[in-house]
């Protein structure tokens, strides 16, 4: 998918093809919409967290330098060894190292959206290591050969059907079985396995801290602790923007993360690790793979502030209808949307455009990120530095011309009405974009001005 | 210039102009009707629940839900039927992959999420509440707290190596959304709170 060469819009088609499948997807992305709005209102002072939450990434952003240091520092104390990686390609190959000095060639991963950005399983894969993902949904993508197309549910549009097809396939199980009760039952003795005799298990971080150099991992299924405990070397990948400053500042982003990503109160577990068991590893790699670039952006800086909650991507009317896999790249929906161009602007020039601007992703941020404004921004700096669609280009200096000839608007709005009315063929067929998935609407007997023009004289009588 | 240095640069070059930390103090809550609020919220995430005064009750209670012939480990010496120091100080996966159930004491419970803190000191393994089939957590019942942020209070006052948050049993809704209890950890958590502990 990596290298489809399709845009938002294409590849929302595709997604689009099964209507009653999109159907569910909406509605259950809404569901957990109004699951979180359920478990947000229940805490009386909310907003006052987001605000809180707001202010403690914001003083992060600024004093970033300082707490990379200070995290550092408490963290080689606890005996954990600290890494950096300027980029994905040295941050795989640091993991690739830490693999082959432990004299192994298979590894189990809990989820970690940063090594999908990294692209970490493939590059491995063509180094001989086989990864086990062991979070359920995306051991489902990873058996299924996809990418992950949601940041919290990995595998949301997959249908339980689908899934028991993939378990029969690869794990044995007979044919025709869609029970989810059961499905998990045969991922867990499945995975037990795994966890039992991996000597290396990655997780990635939720949060570290600069003032106590541990790191937080959350889960619901548990699997990043069934890895981490049983393996001789534990790696944690982390993006630079994970630190938070000191430790109490957990209260109020464990708070505000769960209730934000799929309504409940917190996760099942919330791990803090701080030190390696006696005579075993733990590693923890840092890695800005563009962020210090994105932290250079004014306009742009405070989507580092994002803590994973996908609440955004629940919300947003274009991500429920278009699917995670039509935004291609690793963490999809409107905060993918403002990430991924810093990344690279001609690949996800698309992005900043999939979006109605309604603004409800930045009023379910947990962290206030201003993300509908962002992509109206980003808008902007594609278009200025040429990366606009050329039949955008086109279309947008078409609009100009006409809103600023009265003569020609008039004359287009006419005929306009006529074919609508006359020759509907020449709109209602796929070479027109609005015409998919939708009606063209009645073309109405005159343009105001006509009836303006008709009826001015008579009401003024 | 090594990644650190060239990374550390970047980022001095390009942070924002330094911005204060918020005041937290205003979140901090008092403590009236918490007990009744964990149990309602650990139930929400799927945990069980009893009120005991006794660990001759906890053992009633474990054996009457789980059956003779299973394997209980606990880390509670009180519990002297299921402690044992020697199987506690063997790290080995093979002692410990086949636990049916694993009882421990958690350090506090937190009202508003129906979450228990559990320390490397309460685990002996740090694998132990993740690998047992079925979870019970002792508690006292005067060790109940409002929010997250009386946790982080008095987790500042402990020293731990590992320490987690444990809010019921594993779960996952990863397929079409439907809640499935028993993902990769315990199928079940039990919580006892001890009212007049021994």
């Amino acid at each position: 998918m990596e290298n489809s060469t399709k845009d938002h819009a294409e590849l929302a088609q595709d997604f689009n093809r099964d209507e009653d499948r999109v159907n569910w997807h909406d509605e259950t992305l809404w569901f957990i919409r109004q699951k979180r709005d359920k478990t947000a209102h229940q805490i009386p002072e909310w907003e006052a967290l987001r605000e809180a939450a707001s202010q403690i990434k914001n003083n992060v952003l600024s004093n970033l330098h300082n707490y990379l240091v200070l995290f550092e520092k408490n963290a080689v104390t606890n005996g954990i060894v600290v890494h950096w990686a300027a980029d994905a390609s040295e941050h795989n190959k640091i993991v690739h190292k830490l693999i082959s000095e432990a004299n192994v060639n298979r590894m189990v991963k809990s989820k970690s959206m940063l090594t999908e950005e990294c692209g970490l399983n493939e590059y491995l894969a063509e180094h001989g290591i086989e990864v086990i993902d062991s979070d359920l949904g995306e051991r489902i993508v990873q058996l299924a050969e996809e990418p992950p197309s949601h940041i919290v549910l990995p595998c949301i549009h997959k249908k339980k059907e689908e899934i028991g097809e993939i378990f029969h396939k690869h794990l044995g199980i007979e044919a025709n079985i869609s029970d989810p009760q059961f499905l998990t039952e045969t991922a867990r003795g499945h995975l037990r396995e795994i966890f039992l005799t991996r000597k290396v298990a990655l997780t990635g971080v939720n949060f570290a801290i600069a003032e106590t150099g541990e790191f937080v991992v959350c889960t619901n299924e548990g699997n990043a602790d069934m890895g981490a405990h049983l393996a001789d070397v534990h790696i944690a990948s982390m993006g630079i923007e994970k630190l938070i400053p000191e430790r109490k500042h957990l209260g109020v982003f464990l708070r505000l993360l769960t209730r934000s990503a799929t309504g409940q109160p917190i996760t099942t577990y919330s791990s803090h690790f701080k030190k390696p068991r006696d005579g075993k590893k733990m590693h923890v790699i840092l890695v800005d793979n563009g962020r210090t670039v994105q932290l250079g952006r004014k306009d742009f800086r405070n989507s580092l502030k994002c803590i994973r909650c996908a609440a955004c991507m629940n919300t947003c009317p274009v991500y429920r209808r278009s699917g995670g896999h039509s935004y291609h790249t690793a963490v999809a929906g409107p905060i993918g949307s403002i990430l991924a161009p810093n990344l690279d602007m001609k690949k996800y020039a698309d992005l900043p455009f999939a979006s109605t601007l309604c603004g409800s992703c930045s009023n379910v941020c947990p962290v206030k990120i201003d993300i509908h404004e962002q992509l109206y921004k980003w808008r902007q700096v594609l278009v200025k530095n040429g990366y606009a669609p050329a039949a955008k280009k086109v279309g947008m200096q078409l609009m100009t011309w006409t809103l600023s000839s009265p003569g020609f608007y008039h004359t287009v709005g006419k005929v306009g009405r006529l074919v609508m009315k006359h020759a509907p063929f020449a709109v209602n067929n796929k070479l027109n974009p609005w015409f998919k998935q939708r009606d063209m609407p009645y073309p109405p007997a005159e343009s105001f001005n006509e009836w303006y023009a008709k009826n001015e004289g008579k009401t003024h009588r | 210039m090594n990644s650190r240095e060239k990374i550390l640069s970047a980022v001095i070059a390009n942070q924002p102009e330094l911005v204060p930390l918020p005041e937290l103090s205003s979140f901090e809550r008092n403590a009236s009707g918490c007990s009744d609020k964990f149990v309602a919220m650990l139930k929400s995430v799927g945990g069980f629940f009893y009120y005991v005064s006794s660990y001759d009750e906890i053992i009633n209670i474990l054996l009457s839900v789980n059956g003779e012939n299973k394997k209980i480990i606990s880390t509670v010496t009180e519990l002297t039927a299921y402690y044992s120091e020697e199987f506690l100080n063997n790290p080995q996966i093979s002692n410990i992959h086949d636990i049916d159930v694993a009882v421990l004491k958690g350090r506090f419970g937190v009202a508003e999420n129906g979450a228990i803190w559990l320390t490397d000191q309460e685990m002996r393994q740090r694998a132990l509440p993740f690998i047992c089939q079925h979870l019970a957590v002792i508690l006292n019942a005067d060790s109940i707290i409002p929010t997250m942020h009386e946790a982080y209070e008095l987790i500042s006052k402990v020293t731990y190596d590992f320490a987690t948050f444990i809010a019921g049993p594993s779960k996952t809704a990863d397929i079409e959304q439907s809640l499935v209890i028993g993902a990769h950890g315990p199928r079940s958590m039990t919580v006892f709170v001890m009212i007049n502990d021994q």
